[in-house]
C-alpha cells in the first residue's frame, strides 16, 4: 500500500473510532445499544473469519464457544464483578473447550468437522436448555456489570468505552496474528493444505491453534454479550447463532477482517430495519445468505475491492 | 544419524500396496546412492506415482520398508517425511493458487517450523526463508515472474514452480513425479536444464515419460511394470534391452 | 414383568423413529456420497413433506393420497433447488455448496411459517391405522406398526433399485467416482438432479409419515437435521446399509435415552457420534478414509 493511501486508511480509521467512541455522547439509547451489539458481534465475526477466511476451516458450530463465554460470565460476575470474571474466566473457558472440541474435529476435516462442531455446539444447548443449574430455558438473568479499575462499568458510556477498547484490542490482535509467520502458514493450509503437509507443515498443529485461538475471541464476545444483556439464554449456542455470524462473515467478506465487523453492522442495521416492518426476517436472512453465496462471494469487501482496483 | 558414506540414501524394500485385488506395487525393491539421479521409467499403471505415494506418507503400504538416510520412514505421515529431508513434486500441479510465486516459496522454505508458530511479528522479518525463496525462484527460472500469483503463471512456469516449491525445502532427496508432463518442446528443454543444472548434494529420484530428458539427466534408470522392477541399468543398457519395448508397445 | 411391556412399547417407539431417521438420511448419505454435498437443508425436506401431508390430506381427505403426491412434490422443489441453485456452485469450493444449503434451511423454516403459521398441527393416522393393537402386554397405535413395515419395505425396494438395476448400478458408480462416470458418457449432471431430487423425495416421505407421529411445526426440520446426520456419520456416508444400520441404532438409542435418561440423551448421542468419528471415522459400512 503506497504511503498516501496508508495515511488516508489510518485517518478514516481514527475518524471511525473516534466517532464510535463518542456516541453515547451524541445519540439516543437505542442507536447507542445497536452500536454496542456491532462491536459485540463484530468481534465474534472476525473470530470466525480467522478460522473461515484464513485458515479454512468452515464450523458450524462456533456459537459453542460464544454460548460457553457468556454463560462462565453469567456465573462469574454473580460470585464477584470484576475483570477476571468478566474477561479471564470466560476466555479461558472457551479457550479450553475449543481446544478440546478441537482436538476432535480438526482430526476428521472436512465433511466431518462441519458436522462435528455442528453436534457440539447442539450438545451444550442440549444440556444448558435442560438442568436447572443454568436456568432450563429462562437461562441466567440478572447479571450485573463490573467494575474495572475502580470505575463502574453500569453506566452506558462506561460500559461502551469498555467495549470499544476492547473491540480495538480484539481487532488489532486478529490484524497482527494474520500478518504474522503463523498467519501466512494458515493462508498456506487455505490454499492447499495437502501441500503443506507435503512440504513439511504439522497442519493439524497448526489448525488447533487457530481453532483456540479463534475459540477464546468467541468466548469474549459471548463474555461481553452476557455483560451487555444482563442476561444469557441457551439461544447462544443453538445454531441459529453460528448461522448468524456465518452470513455476517459473507456479507462481510471472508478472509477479510474488516469485513466481519461491516458483515456485522451490516446485519444488525438490517435486522433492525426489517423488524419494524415485517415479521419475515428468517425468510430475508435466508435470501440473503443464499444470494451472497451465489452472486457476491466476496461480499462487500470483495465488491469494494472491485471497484477501487485493489490487489486481492 | 545418517546412513554410512557409501550406503544407500534411499533404500526400499520389497515395498507393496494393493487397493482390494488390484496390486499397484507389488512388492518394489531398490536402492538410490548418494547424490544419484535415478529415473523412474514404464507404461501407465506401472505403480510409479503409488511408489512416490507410498515412500512420501500420502499412502500407506500393505508391505515392505522404506529406509531413508538409515533412518526407517515407513508408513510416517507425509509432513514427517517432508522434515527428514524427502521433497516431492506432483505430476498434476499441485499450487498454492491465491499466493504468489515469492509467497508460495517462502513458505515451502520456511517449513522447518522455526518462527512459523508465531503469532505476533512480522513474518517479512524472517530472513533466511525470504533468501531461500528467492534463490529457489532464480533456480527454476522464475527470478522476473517472483511476484505473479500462481494462477497467472504459462502452464509451463507452473511447472517450474512446482518442483521449486519442492526444491525450496533443501531436500537431501527430491522426488520429481514427471516434470515435464504436458510441456511443449521449448518448455521441456527448459526443465531439462534447470534439472541438470540442480546441484548435486540433491540426490533426484525422477519419474518421466520423455526419454530424451531421461537420456540427458538419469545415471541410473529402473524400469517398472505392474508393480514390480522389470530391470534395473544405466540408460544405454536399459535402452537395448528388447523387453522394455514388449512392456511399452502393449503386449502388456 | 410390568416392565415388559414398556420395554416392548419402547422398542417398537424406537424402531418406527428408526424408520423415519432412515427415509430422511438414506437422501442424505446419496446426496453426499454422488456430490459431494453435505445437504444441510435436508431437514427442510422432511419438513416440507409434513406441510404437504398437512395440505393434501386437508384437501383430498386421504392419507394415501398424501403419501403419493407428498414426495413427488418434495423431488420436484429438491429439483428445482439442485438444478437452479447449486448446479452454479459446482466448480466452486464445496463449502460454498454446503454454506448455500445453510441458508435454504432459514429460507424454508419461515416459508412454512409464513403460509402455515407456526402453531404446532396435528395430522391424523389414515383410518384404517386408526386404533391401537395390543402386543405382549402393550398398547400400541397400530400406525406406529404401519410405519416399521412401511419402512422396511422401502428398504427393501431401494437395495433392489440400487444393487439390481442399471440406473442404481450408475448411482453407484456416482457414489463412487463421479468424474470417472461421467467419463463413461452418461450425462452426470442429470444423474446429479435425479439424486439429489430422489433424496429430497425420500425425506419428504419421511416427513408425511412422520405427520401422525410428530405433527407438523416449522422447527421440526432442524430438529431431526443433526440426528441424521449423526445417523449418517455412524453408518457411513454414501453407503445405504449405513444408513439402515445408524438409523436403526440411533432410533433406539434416542427413544431409550429420552425415556431412561432425559436429561443426558442427547449428549449420550453426541458422545456416541464423537467416539465413532475419532475411533472409526468411516463408520460401520463406510469406504475407508485413506
Amino acid at each position: 500500500m503506497s504511503p498516501a493511501r496508508r495515511a488516508v486508511v489510518l485517518v478514516a480509521l481514527g475518524l471511525g473510532v473516534l466517532a464510535v467512541a463518542a456516541f453515547p455522547w451524541v445519540a439516543g439509547n437505542y442507536p447507542v445499544k445497536l452500536l454496542q451489539e456491532i462491536l459485540i458481534w463484530g468481534i465474534f465475526a472476525m473470530s470466525l473469519d480467522l478460522l473461515m477466511g484464513y485458515a479454512g476451516m468452515v464450523s458450524f458450530g462456533h456459537s459453542a464457544f460464544f454460548g460457553i463465554g457468556g454463560y462462565v460470565a453469567a456465573l462469574a460476575l454473580k460470585q464477584s464483578a470484576g475483570v477476571v470474571s468478566a474477561l479471564v474466566l470466560p476466555a479461558l473457558a472457551s479457550g479450553l473447550a475449543a481446544l478440546v472440541i478441537g482436538f476432535f474435529s480438526i482430526r476428521v476435516g472436512g465433511v466431518y468437522f462441519i458436522m462435528l462442531t455442528l453436534a457440539f455446539s447442539q450438545m451444550f444447548h442440549a444440556y444448558t436448555f435442560q438442568v436447572a443449574w443454568l436456568g432450563a430455558e429462562d437461562g441466567l438473568v440478572g447479571i450485573p456489570r463490573p467494575t474495572v479499575a475502580g470505575v463502574s462499568l453500569a453506566t452506558t458510556r462506561s460500559f461502551h468505552l469498555y467495549l470499544l477498547v476492547l473491540a480495538g484490542l480484539a481487532a488489532l490482535a486478529l490484524w497482527r496474528i494474520v500478518r504474522s509467520p503463523f498467519g501466512h502458514v494458515l493462508r498456506g493450509i487455505r490454499e492447499n493444505e495437502a501441500r503443506m503437509e507435503a512440504v513439511g507443515y504439522a497442519v493439524g498443529r497448526y489448525k488447533l491453534l487457530a481453532f483456540t485461538v479463534a475459540g477464546t475471541l468467541a468466548g469474549l464476545a459471548g463474555a461481553l454479550y452476557a455483560q451487555f444483556n444482563g442476561s444469557i439464554t441457551p439461544d447462544a449456542f443453538f445454531w441459529t447463532t453460528s448461522g448468524e455470524a456465518l452470513l455476517m462473515v459473507i456479507i462481510g467478506g471472508v478472509g477479510t477482517l474488516g469485513g466481519a465487523v461491516l458483515g456485522a453492522a451490516a446485519f444488525i442495521l438490517l435486522q433492525s430495519l426489517v423488524s419494524t416492518y415485517t415479521e419475515r426476517w428468517m425468510l430475508i436472512l435466508g435470501l440473503t445468505f443464499v444470494g451472497f453465496v451465489l452472486f457476491a462471494p466476496g461480499g462487500i469487501v470483495g465488491a469494494l475491492r472491485g471497484r477501487l482496483g485493489l490487489r486481492a | 544419524m545418517s546412513a554410512a558414506p557409501g550406503a544407500p540414501l534411499l533404500s526400499i524394500d520389497k515395498l507393496a500396496r494393493s487397493f482390494g485385488a488390484l496390486s499397484a506395487v507389488a512388492g518394489v525393491s531398490l536402492a538410490v546412492g548418494r547424490a544419484e539421479r535415478r529415473a523412474v521409467i514404464g507404461p501407465n499403471g506401472a505403480g510409479k506415482t503409488t511408489l512416490f505415494n507410498l515412500i512420501t506418507g500420502q499412502l500407506a503400504p500393505s508391505g515392505g520398508r522404506v529406509v531413508f538416510d538409515g533412518v526407517p520412514v515407513t508408513g510416517l505421515a507425509p509432513h514427517a517425511v517432508a522434515r527428514r529431508g524427502i521433497s516431492r513434486s506432483f505430476q498434476r500441479n499441485n499450487l498454492f493458487p491465491g499466493l504468489t510465486v515469492l509467497e508460495s516459496l517462502r513458505l515451502a522454505a520456511a517449513a522447518d517450523g522455526r518462527g512459523s508458530y508465531r503469532l505476533f511479528g512480522d513474518v517479512a522479518r524472517l530472513r533466511a526463508p525470504l533468501d531461500r525463496a528467492r534463490e529457489t525462484a532464480a533456480a527454476v527460472g522464475l527470478a522476473d515472474r517472483i511476484d505473479a500469483p500462481a494462477g497467472a503463471l504459462s502452464y509451463g512456469e507452473q511447472r517450474q514452480l512446482e518442483v521449486g516449491i519442492a526444491l525450496a525445502t533443501r531436500p537431501k532427496l527430491l522426488l520429481l513425479d514427471e516434470p515435464t508432463a504436458g510441456m511443449s518442446p521449448e518448455e521441456t528443454d527448459r526443465m531439462t536444464r534447470l534439472l541438470v543444472g540442480l546441484p548435486r548434494e540433491v540426490t533426484l529420484l525422477i519419474i518421466e515419460h520423455d526419454m530424451d530428458v531421461v537420456a540427458s539427466l538419469a545415471d541410473r534408470v529402473t524400469v517398472l511394470h505392474y508393480g514390480e522392477v522389470l530391470l534395473e541399468g544405466s540408460f544405454a543398457e536399459v535402452k537395448a534391452d528388447p523387453r522394455v519395448y514388449e512392456v511399452y508397445l502393449g503386449s502388456a | 414383568m410390568a416392565f415388559a411391556p414398556d420395554f416392548f412399547a419402547q422398542a417398537l417407539n424406537g424402531l418406527a423413529y428408526g424408520v423415519l431417521l432412515f427415509l430422511l438420511s438414506v437422501g442424505l448419505t446419496l446426496i453426499f456420497g454422488m456430490l459431494d454435498v453435505v445437504n444441510l437443508a435436508h431437514g427442510s425436506f422432511y419438513m416440507l413433506g409434513a406441510y404437504a401431508g398437512l395440505t393434501l390430506i386437508g384437501a383430498t381427505g386421504s392419507f394415501w393420497i398424501a403419501l403419493l403426491l407428498a414426495p413427488l412434490l418434495v423431488g420436484g422443489i429438491g429439483a428445482l433447488l439442485e438444478r437452479v441453485c447449486l448446479r452454479p456452485l459446482y466448480g466452486r469450493p464445496p463449502l460454498d455448496q454446503v454454506l448455500l444449503t445453510f441458508g435454504f434451511i432459514y429460507l424454508f423454516e419461515d416459508l412454512v411459517k409464513w403460509i402455515w403459521g407456526g402453531r404446532i398441527r396435528s395430522i391424523p393416522p389414515p383410518d384404517l391405522f386408526k386404533g391401537s393393537v395390543t402386543l405382549f402386554g402393550a398398547t400400541i397405535p397400530s400406525y406406529r406398526l404401519f410405519v416399521i413395515a412401511f419402512g422396511l419395505a422401502v428398504a427393501v425396494l431401494l437395495w433392489l433399485l440400487i444393487e439390481r438395476t442399471r440406473l442404481g448400478a450408475i448411482i453407484r458408480a456416482g457414489v463412487f467416482d463421479a468424474e470417472m462416470t461421467a467419463g463413461l458418457g452418461i450425462n452426470i449432471h442429470r444423474v446429479f438432479t435425479a439424486v439429489f431430487a430422489f433424496g429430497a423425495a425420500l425425506g419428504g416421505l419421511s416427513g408425511v409419515i412422520a405427520g401422525p407421529i410428530q405433527s407438523a411445526y416449522p422447527a421440526m426440520g432442524a430438529g431431526i437435521l443433526i440426528p441424521a446426520l449423526i445417523v449418517v456419520v455412524v453408518g457411513g456416508l454414501g453407503s445405504l446399509k449405513g444408513s439402515l444400520a445408524g438409523s436403526l441404532i440411533i432410533g433406539q438409542a434416542e427413544t431409550f435415552g429420552k425415556a431412561w435418561l432425559p436429561d443426558s440423551a442427547m449428549l449420550i448421542i453426541y458422545v456416541v457420534m464423537a467416539l465413532v468419528v475419532l475411533l472409526r471415522p468411516q463408520g460401520l459400512f463406510g469406504r475407508p478414509l485413506k
